[in-house]
């Protein structure tokens, strides 16, 4: 047996499998990333409001979701959360690829939550005097929000965001501990099948740095093209 | 005490020091002014080595400083540099700021260190805050203490960069007595400064920059009452109609 | 939910101990701590390496981290878990295994938190540190670093929670993590489900939120301290 073959990583039935985990991976942080930036936005917009109780809202919301880890997360909708659904709605969940559907619920919280964050810091990062003085040119307040804070506050927000995305990309890997056939979980399926181990994390590791130094490298252009310019 | 020698520097294209060429004398006080840009605070930095020469030569107390394999940290322990912004270390009390490098290197004893901190700090009339933060400080005050941990290592010259541009009006003046106090000491000092009043009443001699040349060198009574260089004119101009 | 508490509190909370190897939250705690305490002299270099002017530290350094910031924690946990004991010929064990991976993983982020804390730092402090005869060393000893991990305690505690939350990806290489204790009971009582997870949940988001809060207020006070604010503050990213 040679220490280390290629050729499994190229063709057959082992290529096969860690090609479906990876575009099950991509196709994890895809959803819910489409998810979770909606989310982001809106738990964002809560947190800076002017009403206290949808500020204190979205904090508990925050905290209570980013102070568990992803794993507990993951256990929770996969194990506890089925218990609480009417017959009917848990046999349609058991039909339909739970593992896939719980760790997207997972993922989309934990993401967005993380999202809000950097969302609301791009908006406090942009000073009062912005809006007091777009106000002072008889703006009125949604147009003032819609055409001098937000386009600051997401350019501000975008590096972290992409950040976080990186993040979301890694966090598909903790989907293999429901049984989510990522491409961690294939991973480790082919390690037990062949014992090919080196070559199985090896493909996953190329799989996950391409990805993450693409997408960092995206944030680093951004952060080129579009630097954040203080007044 | 200080030699330049043909000393230029650039910063990539700009020529920030054209062919500087002067003495300073032992217990002189030199003030050097000029419109900002000029190069005064570039000039007093590669004095110290803050700032590294392209060309030339400078020796401080008869070393080259800028000697390839010079022993900087011992070149800079005999050279007092004070900066615009004060630089106290926040962590630190007033008094363990005077007496870290003294003791760390190995210059005194914690206690003789001790001793002559609160001397210094009674000289610049701040023994009573000697543990105090520096945060607690007004910026006048800062910048006495920052004389005083300077003088604290016993340096025969002393560089102040603008020591006055960053305080209050009101606090001008104290900073300014303890400097014409430590020239009436006879300390050799070069003053990078916008403070007109303390050249024509302490310096032995004024340098005159603009654009990375000394444009003109004379006494204060020379240079105020009757500037030879046009631009040092303009200069004195302008600051008058402040 | 009392009664299951009643029975299985003390599982929860230590695993088989003394019956067996430490396990639950117990395990958790001395885990995070134990990883955390153990990075800081590395991350204490390494962050030092990133910012010095010398090429042949910070390119090294900076290709590392942004090595290991690429990857899942989960994959390189695998990585250890699997060939470590080949490498070595000392068959680790889960709790081993973790606490190296998590050694590695704190320090790469503490050598982050460090690194910012420095370059904050306003320029003038290292230069008066120099200016006054204090050699490199001896001004980032003195003047720097004091300043630094000062300032950058709210980012140390925070790293803390993120360790403590890294600590649940032991449950996968079957560790006796509290995730994974959480489970077994789930296991036993099989009717339960919700109630054990949020126990779960909730214990995690004590332990979790109450030490944000204290990074919090840590970070509170130093902004109170008018000199402090000319240095910056950094906020590693929690996950």
């Amino acid at each position: 047996m040679q220490f280390f073959d290629p050729a499994i990583l190229h063709a057959g039935q082992y290529h096969d499998w860690l090609v479906q985990g990876l575009v099950l991976s991509i196709q994890l942080t895809v959803i819910s990333f489409v998810f979770a930036l909606p989310l982001g936005a809106l738990v964002a917009v809560m947190r800076t409001s002017t009403s206290t109780p949808l500020r204190a809202a979205g904090a508990a919301f925050v905290e209570a979701i980013r102070n568990v880890p992803l794993l507990a997360h993951l256990l929770f909708w996969y194990f506890a959360f089925p218990e609480l659904l009417p017959d009917a709605a848990r046999e349609l969940l058991y039909a339909n690829n739970p593992e896939v559907v719980c760790a997207v619920i997972a993922l989309t919280l934990y993401a967005g939550v993380h999202m809000a964050e950097d969302i609301r810091s791009g908006i406090r990062a942009v000073p009062r005097t912005q809006l007091e003085a777009a106000r002072s040119l008889g703006l009125g307040r949604i147009a003032a929000v819609r055409l001098v804070l937000l386009p600051q506050a997401l350019r501000a927000s975008v590096p972290p965001l992409l950040s976080q995305t990186v993040n979301l990309w890694k966090d598909t890997s903790v989907a293999t501990v429901i049984g989510a056939a990522e491409l961690m979980y294939q991973a480790a399926r082919v390690e037990t099948a062949s014992f090919r181990s080196l070559e199985a994390f090896t493909f996953a590791t190329l799989a996950y740095l391409t990805v993450s130094l693409m997408i960092s490298a995206a944030a680093h252009l951004y952060q080129r093209r579009y630097p954040v310019r203080t007044a | 005490m200080i030699v330049l020698e043909q000393v230029n520097k650039y910063y990539g294209d700009y020529h920030a020091l054209v062919d500087i060429s002067e003495r300073v004398d032992k217990n002189e006080v030199l003030v050097v002014c000029g419109p900002s840009g000029s190069g005064k605070s570039t000039l007093i930095r590669t004095l110290n080595r803050l700032e590294e020469i392209d060309a030339g030569r400078i020796e401080v107390d008869g070393r080259d400083i800028h000697a390839k394999g010079a022993d900087v940290n011992a070149l800079r322990a005999g050279i007092g540099f004070v900066f615009q912004h004060f630089n106290l270390f926040p962590h630190l009390t007033v008094l363990e700021n005077c007496t870290l490098a003294p003791v760390r290197l190995g210059r005194a004893s914690k206690g003789e260190a001790r001793a002559y901190a609160m001397q210094l700090l009674e000289q610049v009339g701040l023994a009573h805050k000697a543990d105090a933060y520096p945060d607690a400080l007004s910026g006048g005050q800062q910048q006495r203490v920052a004389i005083a941990r300077a003088l604290a290592m016993r340096p025969p010259i002393m560089l102040f960069d603008e020591p006055t541009s960053a305080l209050d009006p009101e606090m001008v003046g104290e900073v300014l007595q303890v400097m014409r106090a430590l020239a009436s000491q006879g300390m050799t000092m070069v003053c990078v400064t916008h403070e007109m009043g303390f050249a024509r009443d302490v310096a032995d001699r004024i340098w005159f920059m603009s654009e990375g040349k000394i444009l003109e060198k004379a006494t204060p009574q020379d240079f105020f009452a009757n500037p030879q260089h046009p631009r040092a004119r303009q200069f004195l101009a302008d600051r008058r109609r402040d | 939910m009392l009664e299951l508490i009643d029975t299985y509190w003390l599982y929860f909370l230590v695993g088989q101990y003394p019956e067996g190897p430490l396990g639950g939250l117990a395990l958790t705690i001395v885990l995070s701590g134990a990883a955390l305490l153990l990075a800081m002299p590395l991350g204490l270099v390494l962050g030092v390496a990133r910012v010095s002017p010398w090429r042949a530290l910070n390119v090294p350094v900076a290709v590392l981290v942004h090595v290991v910031r690429a990857v899942p924690l989960l994959l390189v946990l695998f990585w250890t878990y699997f060939f470590l004991p080949a490498v070595t010929g000392v068959k680790t064990s889960q709790a081993a295994t973790m606490l190296i991976v998590l050694v590695l993983f704190d320090s790469i982020y503490l050598a982050e938190i460090v690194a910012a804390g420095i370059r904050a730092l306003p320029k003038g402090q290292f230069e008066s540190a120099r200016s006054l005869g204090l050699g490199y060393g001896a001004a980032l000893r003195h003047v720097v670093l004091p300043q630094t991990l000062r300032h950058g305690l709210p980012s140390i505690v925070n790293q803390l929670v993120s360790t403590i939350k890294a600590t649940s990806l032991g449950y996968i290489i079957g560790l006796s993590e509290v995730s994974f204790i959480a489970t077994q009971i789930n296991t036993l009582v099989f009717t339960r489900a919700v109630e054990v997870y949020l126990v779960l949940a909730l214990t995690y988001f004590i332990l979790c939120f109450g030490l944000s809060r204290l990074a919090f207020l840590l970070e509170r006070r130093l902004q109170r301290r008018p000199a402090a604010q000319a240095a910056g503050i950094m906020k590693a990213s929690v996950r």
